[in-house]
Order: C-alpha cells, then sequence, then structure tokens
C-alpha cells in the first residue's frame, strides 16, 4: 500500500536542486506541516463557530449572523478580533502564575494531537507507532490545567466548574480508550495510517462502524463527553456555574479555552472519521475507479485525485459529525452530575468492556473480517 | 556535530534541569498546590527523557498514568479538602533536618557510586528497537513478566476495595477498624459538600 504522494521528498528533491544539503532542507522542511495543520485547525474553529452560530439559529427559528461578509460567514473573525483586542484581565485574588497557565495547558495538548491525523497516505505530520495512544495519553493532561484555572480564579464557582471537568475526563476516558482498544485489536496497530488502511479493502462496506456499531456509539459518546459539549457540558453549566472554570477569564486567556475545545471537537470528530468512518477512504474504492478508467495506481493524475479526495472526504466526514455535535448541543437537555457518572461508570463502561471482549473473539472466529 | 545530536543535547539538558529543578521544587514549596503541579511538570520531563530514549510507548504510558491519572487525582484531593489551617511548630525541627539532610545525602552518594561503578553500555543492538517496542512490551507481558501483571492487578483491587470501604461507611453497621457500631449523624455530616463552607 505503498503509493499516494510524498510531499516531503520532493520538497527536499527540489531544495537539494538549488545545492542545500539534505539536512538544511529537512530543517525548511520540518516546520511546514506544523504550520500548515495549526492553520487548518484555527480555520476549522472559524467554520465550526460559524456552523454553531448558523445551526442553533436554524433550530430556533432565528436567522443568524447576516450582515458580517455574506451570510455573516466573518463572524467568527469578528468575534476574534474582539477577543483579541480586549483587555487581559487577572483578578486581584487570583493566582497570577497558574490563572495565566491553565489556559495554555489545556490547549496544548489538543494542537499536539494534531500531530497523528492523516489526511491521506502521507498527509501527515509524524506516523508515529504509537499514534492513537499519544492521543489518549495527551488528552489526559487536559484536566491538569482545567484544574489549574479553577483553582488559580479564586472563585468556588471556577473551582467547582474545574472538580467537575476533571471528574468527567477521567470517568469518560476509560470507556474512550477501551473502545479504541478494541478497532487497534482488529488493526493489529496504534498507527492512524495502519487503522484507515485496514478499512480500505471493500469502500463503503469495510468501514469500521458495521463491524464496531457498539464501539462507535461508545466513542462518540465519551468524544462528546470529554469536548464538553451539551448534553454533557457540566463543568460550565451557565445556569449553576456561572461559566464554571472560565467564568474569571477575559480577553486572548478565554479565547484559549474557546479555541481549544472547537478544536477538541474539531480533533474529535476527525478521529471518529478516522477510527470508524474509513478516513481518508471513498466510499468507492480508489483502484476500482482507477481500473474503471484504465489508468494505472502511480499515475499522477490517480495520484493527486486521489491526495485531494482523501482529505476532501476526511474534512467531509469530520463536519458531518460536527454538525450532529451542533445539532445535539442545540436539541438535548444537559444530563444531572448523578446521571453523567452512572452513565459512564454504569453503564458505557461495562458495554464496553464487553465490546472488547466480543471483539477478541470474533477475531479469533472470523480472522477474514476481524483482522487475523 | 550533526542536528540531530544538538537537538537531542539540548533537549536532554533541559529536560534533565527541569525534573531536578522541579523535583526540589515540589519538596521544598511551602503551598501544597503548587507542589502537585510542579509534580506533574517532572513526570512530563520524565516522559520526554523516555522520548530521546525511543521508547515512545513507555513516555505515552507515563503520561498517560502518571500526568493523567495519579497527579489529577492527586490535585483533585488537594482541592477538595483544601483547608488552610496553621500547622504546628515542631520543637525540635533543627535536629530534624539535620537527620534528613544526611540521611538524603548518604543516598545520593551511594547513586553517585552506583553510576559510577556500573557498566551502562549495552553491547547489544537493543536500543534499535524504536516503533517495535509496543509489540516487544507486549510480548513480555504476556509471557515471562505475566506474574508481575497479574499481581499488579491484585494489588489495584487492593486498593479499589480500601477505596470503597472508606467512602462508604453508611452500607456498614460496624465501623472496621474498632468494630464498634457506626455514628450514623457523623456520615450525614460527612455526606454534606466540602466547599459549603469556603468563601
Amino acid at each position: 500500500m505503498e503509493y499516494g504522494l510524498d510531499l516531503e521528498y520532493s520538497f527536499n528533491e527540489f531544495l537539494k536542486g538549488f545545492g542545500l544539503s539534505s539536512e538544511i532542507a529537512h530543517i525548511i522542511w520540518l516546520p511546514l506541516p506544523m504550520l500548515l495543520v495549526l492553520v487548518a485547525a484555527v480555520v476549522g474553529v472559524l467554520v465550526t463557530v460559524w456552523l454553531e452560530r448558523k445551526i442553533s439559529a436554524a433550530a430556533q427559528q432565528r436567522i443568524g449572523p447576516e450582515y458580517a461578509g455574506a451570510l455573516g460567514v466573518l463572524q467568527p473573525i469578528a468575534d476574534g478580533l474582539k477577543l483579541l483586542v480586549k483587555e487581559d484581565i487577572i483578578p486581584a485574588k487570583a493566582d497570577g502564575i497558574l490563572f495565566t497557565a491553565g489556559p495554555i495547558l489545556v490547549l496544548v495538548p489538543v494542537i499536539l494531537s494534531w500531530l497523528i491525523v492523516p489526511f491521506g497516505q502521507n498527509l501527515l505530520i509524524s506516523n508515529v507507532g504509537i499514534g492513537i495512544f499519544l492521543w489518549i495519553a495527551l488528552s489526559s493532561i487536559q484536566p491538569i490545567g482545567l484544574l489549574m484555572s479553577g483553582y488559580a480564579s479564586n472563585n468556588k464557582y471556577s473551582l467547582l466548574g474545574g472538580l467537575r471537568a476533571a471528574a468527567q475526563s477521567i470517568s469518560y476516558e476509560i470507556p474512550l480508550a477501551l473502545s479504541v482498544l478494541a478497532i487497534v485489536l482488529m488493526t493489529n496497530s496504534l498507527s492512524t495510517v495502519d487503522i484507515v488502511n485496514q478499512q480500505s479493502g471493500a469502500g463503503i462496506l469495510s468501514w469500521n462502524i458495521w463491524r464496531q456499531p457498539v464501539g462507535f456509539i461508545v466513542f462518540w459518546i465519551c468524544a462528546l463527553a470529554e469536548c464538553e459539549r451539551l448534553p454533557f457540558d457540566l463543568p460550565e453549566a451557565e445556569e449553576e456555574l456561572v461559566a464554571g472554570y472560565q467564568t474569571e477569564y477575559a480577553g486572548m486567556k478565554f479565547a484559549l479555552f474557546y479555541l481549544g475545545s472547537y478544536i477538541n471537537l474539531i480533533l474529535s470528530a476527525l478521529l471518529v472519521s478516522i477510527l470508524y468512518l474509513g478516513g481518508w477512504g471513498f466510499p468507492i474504492p480508489v483502484e476500482l475507479i482507477a481500473k474503471f478508467l484504465n489508468l494505472p495506481i502511480n499515475a499522477p493524475f490517480i495520484q493527486v485525485f486521489t491526495a485531494s479526495i482523501g482529505i476532501v472526504m476526511t474534512v467531509l466526514k469530520a463536519y458531518l459529525l460536527v454538525f450532529i455535535a451542533i445539532l445535539l448541543r442545540w436539541t438535548t437537555p444537559r444530563v444531572r452530575i448523578d446521571q453523567l457518572l452512572d452513565l459512564g461508570w454504569k453503564f458505557l463502561l461495562p458495554i464496553s468492556l464487553a465490546n472488547l471482549l466480543i471483539t477478541a473473539g470474533l477475531k479469533l472466529a472470523f480472522p477474514q473480517f476481524f483482522g487475523g | 556535530m550533526s542536528i540531530a545530536i544538538t537537538t537531542q543535547f539540548i533537549c536532554f539538558t533541559v529536560l534533565s534541569l527541569v525534573v531536578i529543578i522541579g523535583a526540589i521544587g515540589v519538596v521544598l514549596l511551602e503551598s501544597i498546590v503548587y507542589s502537585a503541579f510542579l509534580l506533574g511538570g517532572v513526570f512530563m520531563s520524565v516522559a520526554g527523557l523516555y522520548l530521546l530514549l525511543n521508547a515512545s510507548f513507555v513516555a505515552a504510558a507515563q503520561v498517560l498514568v502518571y500526568v493523567g491519572a495519579v497527579n489529577v487525582l492527586i490535585i483533585f484531593a488537594i482541592m477538595l479538602v483544601n483547608k488552610k489551617e496553621d500547622l504546628k511548630p515542631i520543637n525540635d525541627i533543627k535536629s530534624r533536618r539535620v537527620i534528613s539532610t544526611s540521611i538524603c545525602l548518604t543516598l545520593l552518594s551511594l547513586l553517585i557510586r552506583v553510576d559510577l561503578t556500573n557498566v551502562w553500555s549495552l553491547s547489544s543492538p537493543q536500543n534499535s528497537i524504536g516503533e517495535e517496542s509496543t509489540i516487544r512490551i507486549g510480548e513480555h507481558l504476556f509471557s515471562d513478566y505475566l506474574l508481575p501483571f497479574e499481581v499488579a492487578s491484585v494489588l489495584l483491587l487492593m486498593a479499589m476495595i480500601g477505596a470503597i470501604v472508606l467512602a462508604r461507611r453508611d452500607v456498614m453497621s460496624k465501623d472496621i477498624s474498632t468494630g464498634l457500631p457506626v455514628d450514623q449523624e457523623l456520615i450525614e455530616k460527612s455526606s454534606e459538600p466540602l466547599l459549603t463552607n469556603k468563601n
């Protein structure tokens, strides 16, 4: 399966053409994919914020943003600019260092997790061997940042919000990891690229959602809970806790939380599409299309076509899931804290454990369908 | 020196400095909350050192277990019972400090001795497993290290039962340690939210 565009190789060859050594070419190459992914994440956030405003407006029979650009598409940029120029306030009795470090600790792990999101065979920053495990590990750092900002604000609502966020995050991480484990069991690899390739055999029919329907639902619920989206937005439940751990924050520090939560939402949607919906795979295998058009799979045209369709498919699937998440947010009521913990520990955890067990059994019984 | 080695050297220096200074801070800082957060930083830097050694799985496991679970729970516990109380002054603080310093220095000298006498370099090319290490760890855990692995799970089970016994005293009619009937009123009081009196 070693085909597809290798941009790094072509870029390095291009620079070597100017007489640069391969080491310098590598150093010039290194920041490019990182910057690209950062820009992609921020643009993704802008699009999601606009979608959130428009869809919530439609759900409530309003119009939503209308005058900032066509259909209000510039509204998120206006929001961002507003947050950028707002005064940065640290409350007098707050703990300045922790207050500043909190939002950073929330945002950085989320952005680091984009390391493993593949948009194509070679279109990812780093195909690290531990792949999806890196994301699980990194997402467990976030509660520390939330606890930190909750504590440093010196405000009871903030502290309660931070504690709730940590409790929620810890309890939903376990079923999340268990449902990922079932996928890993079928793939024999932790790498996200391998996980997608394992689903690419027969187009839409070989996607993991058909083999792991329970895991898909458990993962999606847990991902929503990890993103603190309604119906699981207890940490910032505005009727009870003002705004939870964000209460005392203003300006750019608040914007970091805001960015973090939306980047996390897009990341979760991307990972659901990678783990369960075939990642960059087209519903009909590209090999079949190439054969139909009588073109070799390594032809430049087919390669560019594959790469662009891969990016489009990944983004399309992710935004479909973002759309579902936004609809869920504006149509469901919030769960209570005891319901939240009951759901996590008494329902999702046993179900995901049973799912793992059954997957292991099916893998041994039907190795051709569930990965040998 | 090639670029890769320079980068590795800079990362190693920074990470070791963070580990050492952070660990000293964890012990010496007055505020227990700061200590707890610094401990998280120390755990992260140790994970970074593992990464430098090409042990990415161990590094991720370190972050997941120590930072994501242990440290979060420590901070959680500190914040739930964060009472401002004046610590009682200890009378013979000076002699205690002398004793603890001497014990620590003895341990340090022992470690330095170990460092100087032991032969650290490995002959076989074992350090070049790289990405395959995850598979190797799995194989070892389920073959020659199976017993320690299972014993660790028994340990976790015991800790869990202990936690349930401590947290749910209301389901037991007798106190575990003293054998006296449980004072139900006290339990009612303890199950009230801890933060209501905080302003």
